[in-house]
């Protein structure tokens, strides 16, 4: 069992690593650290299946994350009465005609025989149906943004408990993910890259343009919290006592508090992840998948469907990345559809599984840990090692304010380097797969 | 009815605009098929490593501006400045090999292997693209604007639409055709093109004929290279340089490849061609088109624009999947399972 004192002690290290940000930074620091570490070790966790247990290239992270960041929008917030009554019924209506317009294009597609006459009817089929969804949707929607333009101006939610939002932001990630899969699985793999990189972009388009839905690049704050807020936790006389007994200020105590509030329900979140997916890795379901990713001819041999199979675990991966995403819409409190970006949501999180052992779910976890505390330190790093090699240039001077402005771009570069090191050196990561 | 007024409108607002931007992402999509072909991956690092190319162009360009060294007001000083620009490049994606790919090629890892180092790869160019020029938008287009404004050319025909062409759309039209033609040239007409050709077709049989891998893979860098460069040059004269507009072209470039078929060269320019034009296609507003086709009373009241601008990536994700769901080769029967 010596792997596992290994492991233990690695994860001992960060955690030891965190206590001296507390120490030596703050303790609030070093909880928002931990915290998004928690949201960034679930979406390593989902692309570890993907990746790890089935080799499936995903792409397109940001996009289920984002996904699973409407759905906090959508289930949270209070419903905007009068924005449904001006123009809600239209809206949906027009969103039904379009669904339907698709599904009459592939009923004709399916019943008809092959041919120019096909071709024709699909494409009048398309275009009738196009138009008359426009009719009653464009109208509807800009209705809907005309309410109250400057706070709301979009439908709202159905205005239930947030954490509804974590399960039902998995669903729809899980329904965007069948989607590309059906679509792209089963043909090169690369395909499958390209496809989800495709969707993610779409995805953030949709959010960003569709202001009736959730007020597009306007962003949705005020998303309700889970936690009890900072602001809400100060009066309380448990709270202020806790302060004095620490000798911290009572605001400081509260939003520590609503941290580990945070920190808590992350925690358990992950610890259920983490035992299902161990549980499904040690499986005949898990076994087989890595036989899959192994040899597929050999398991299609076997008679595995290997496109099947290979649906589910991407379903099931982005489902995951979809209740990551809810978790850390309903940490921030907001929806910011502009702040999504590919570098930080997508590759990132490859960095972090790749980093800390693809294959191995504590591997995942542990990369992230890493990966998103270098992420966060990097920055700070850079400014100060930016500051000792200028510190000899006169202080007005072109280059020096040029190299001090650049150094917030060496995160990226530092995660590049890691990337390439961990490839070349140690492919396996810092936990490799058992 | 003024069929010749519509014929203007759609010249000057898809048709111009349309060709410009097929070429660039022609150019882009024919240096991912070249690096599919012959070391087998999806590069992607593609978009980010035109950033970085296109950032040496534009310090190169002033540079030369600084010393004097201009396109004499006519043509772009960058136009000048893209041999420099090829030249870095080429050590960047060689350097690049040496120390990223060429290990993996030796132990013959899997091609998503590849692909991660990749990725790798695009994090570091791009932190490197940021540290150096930063991310805000850059022009860097000098010279004549213009080879005939919308002014021009109605006092020419006294028209009431208008065209106009700009200079750098002229520039990418002619050099990506000049570029292509060479491109097909060297593929088809010299030693090492064929060699490169007949690697790409069958490495066993290759290297049993005495082609030497590296050589082949040395020379594929290179052409990448200077395709990357002039590709975004060209886009960034058109449209302005920002290194996360040309991380988005990602999408687009692969489309374009995969849509002509991976690893098909002519694929690549089709593919790309049919890219744009969709794109353009689908988000412009036809209304003023179809105002001059119509009889005056029967002129459209909206805008007939089917998707707004944003969504141009969903077009071109829509051709992508029609592709692979009906014919995941693509036009050219590119050599993809």
């Amino acid at each position: 069992m010596s792997v596992n004192w290994r492991n233990i002690g690695l994860f001992a290290a960060m955690g030891l690593v965190l206590v001296m940000v507390a120490a030596f930074q703050s303790w609030q620091l070093a909880l928002t650290i931990l915290n998004m570490s928690l949201i960034s070790a679930i979406m390593a966790l989902g692309v570890n299946m993907q990746w790890g247990y089935a080799g499936l290239f995903n792409v397109g992270i940001m996009g289920f994350t984002a996904v699973g960041g409407l759905a906090a929008v959508l289930i949270a917030m209070p419903p905007v009465n009068e924005a449904w009554a001006a123009g809600g019924l239209g809206a949906i209506l027009g969103l039904m005609l379009g669904v339907a317009t698709i599904l009459a294009a592939v009923v004709v597609y399916k019943r008809m025989t092959p041919g120019r006459l096909r071709g024709m009817v699909i494409f009048a089929v398309i275009v009738v149906g196009w138009l008359v969804a426009r009719f009653f949707f464009a109208p509807a929607t800009q209705a809907i943004q005309a309410v109250n333009p400057a706070s709301e101006g979009y439908l709202g939610g159905l205005g239930l408990p947030v954490i509804l939002a974590w399960p039902v932001g998995a669903v729809f990630a899980a329904g965007a993910a069948w989607l590309v899969g059906k679509v792209s699985l089963g043909l090169r793999s690369d395909y499958l890259a390209i496809a989800t990189l495709g969707i993610s972009e779409i995805i953030i388009a949709i959010l960003k343009h569709e202001r009736w839905l959730a007020r597009g690049v306007n962003n949705v704050t005020g998303i309700p919290r889970p936690v009890t807020r900072p602001v809400d936790l100060q009066p309380q006389p448990w709270v202020q006592d806790l302060a004095g007994r620490l000798g911290w200020s009572v605001s400081e105590t509260a939003s520590i508090l609503s941290a580990l509030g945070y920190s808590v329900l992350f925690v358990i979140v992950l610890a259920i992840l983490i035992w299902l997916a161990e549980k499904a890795l040690n499986s005949p379901w898990g076994r087989m998948m890595r036989a899959i990713r192994d040899n597929e001819t050999a398991a299609r041999a076997m008679g595995k469907d290997v496109t099947r199979r290979h649906l589910n675990i991407f379903v099931l991966g982005s489902a995951v990345c979809g209740l990551a995403g809810a978790m850390m819409v309903s940490l921030d409190g907001q929806l910011t559809p502009g702040s999504y970006e590919p570098l930080r949501f997508t590759f990132l999180i490859w960095v972090m599984v790749i980093v800390g052992g693809s294959g191995n779910n504590w591997g995942a976890v542990l990369g992230a840990f890493v990966i998103w505390f270098l992420w966060v330190q990097v920055e700070p790093a850079g400014r100060w090692l930016m500051e000792m090699v200028t510190s000899g240039m006169e202080p007005g001077s072109d280059l020096r304010r040029h190299l001090l402005d650049s150094a917030s771009h060496m995160r990226l570069l530092t995660m590049g380097v890691a990337l390439l090191l961990v490839l070349r050196f140690s492919p396996r990561g810092l936990i490799p797969e058992k | 009815m003024d069929p010749v007024s519509a014929l203007v409108t759609l010249t000057n607002f898809v048709l111009i605009p349309g060709f410009a931007y097929g070429s660039q992402l022609a150019l882009g999509a024919l240096g991912i098929t070249l690096i599919y072909s012959i070391l087998r991956f999806s590069h992607f690092a593609h978009g980010d490593v035109m950033a970085f190319g296109t950032m040496v162009v534009i310090f190169t360009t002033w540079g030369f501006q600084a010393i004097g060294i201009t396109g004499g007001g006519v043509i772009p000083t960058a136009l000048l400045a893209i041999p420099v620009g090829i030249a870095v490049m080429i050590v960047y994606l060689l350097v690049a090999d040496r120390l990223v790919y060429r290990f993996f090629r030796q132990v013959k890892a899997k091609p998503l292997t590849f692909v991660m180092a990749s990725l790798g790869v695009m994090f570091v160019t791009n932190g490197l693209t940021r540290l150096f020029i930063g991310t805000s938008e850059r022009r860097f287009e000098d010279g004549e604007r213009f080879i005939f404004s919308v002014r021009d050319f109605r006092e020419w025909t006294g028209l009431a639409e208008g065209l106009a062409l700009r200079s750098s759309q002229a520039i990418t039209i002619v050099t990506a055709l000049l570029v292509m033609a060479a491109l097909f040239w060297f593929l088809t007409r010299t030693k090492s093109g064929k060699s490169m050709r007949a690697y790409s077709d069958n490495e066993d049989l290759a290297l049993l004929s005495g082609i030497n891998p590296e050589r082949v893979v040395t020379m594929t860098w290179m052409i990448v290279a200077g395709l990357v460069v002039i590709a975004g040059t060209l886009y960034g004269l058109d449209k302005g340089f920002r290194p996360i507009n040309y991380f988005q072209l990602l999408l687009p470039m692969f489309a374009a490849a995969i849509v002509g078929g991976l690893g098909s060269p002519i694929g690549a320019i089709v593919g790309g061609f049919v890219v744009a034009f969709s794109e353009m296609g689908i988000t412009y507003a036809w209304r003023r088109f179809f105002t001059h086709l119509m009889p005056e009373d029967m002129a459209p009241d909206s805008m007939l624009q089917l998707l707004p601008v944003d969504y141009k990536f969903a077009v071109t994700f829509a051709i992508l999947v029609i592709v692979l769901i009906f014919r995941p080769t693509g036009i050219f029967r590119g050599k993809s399972i």
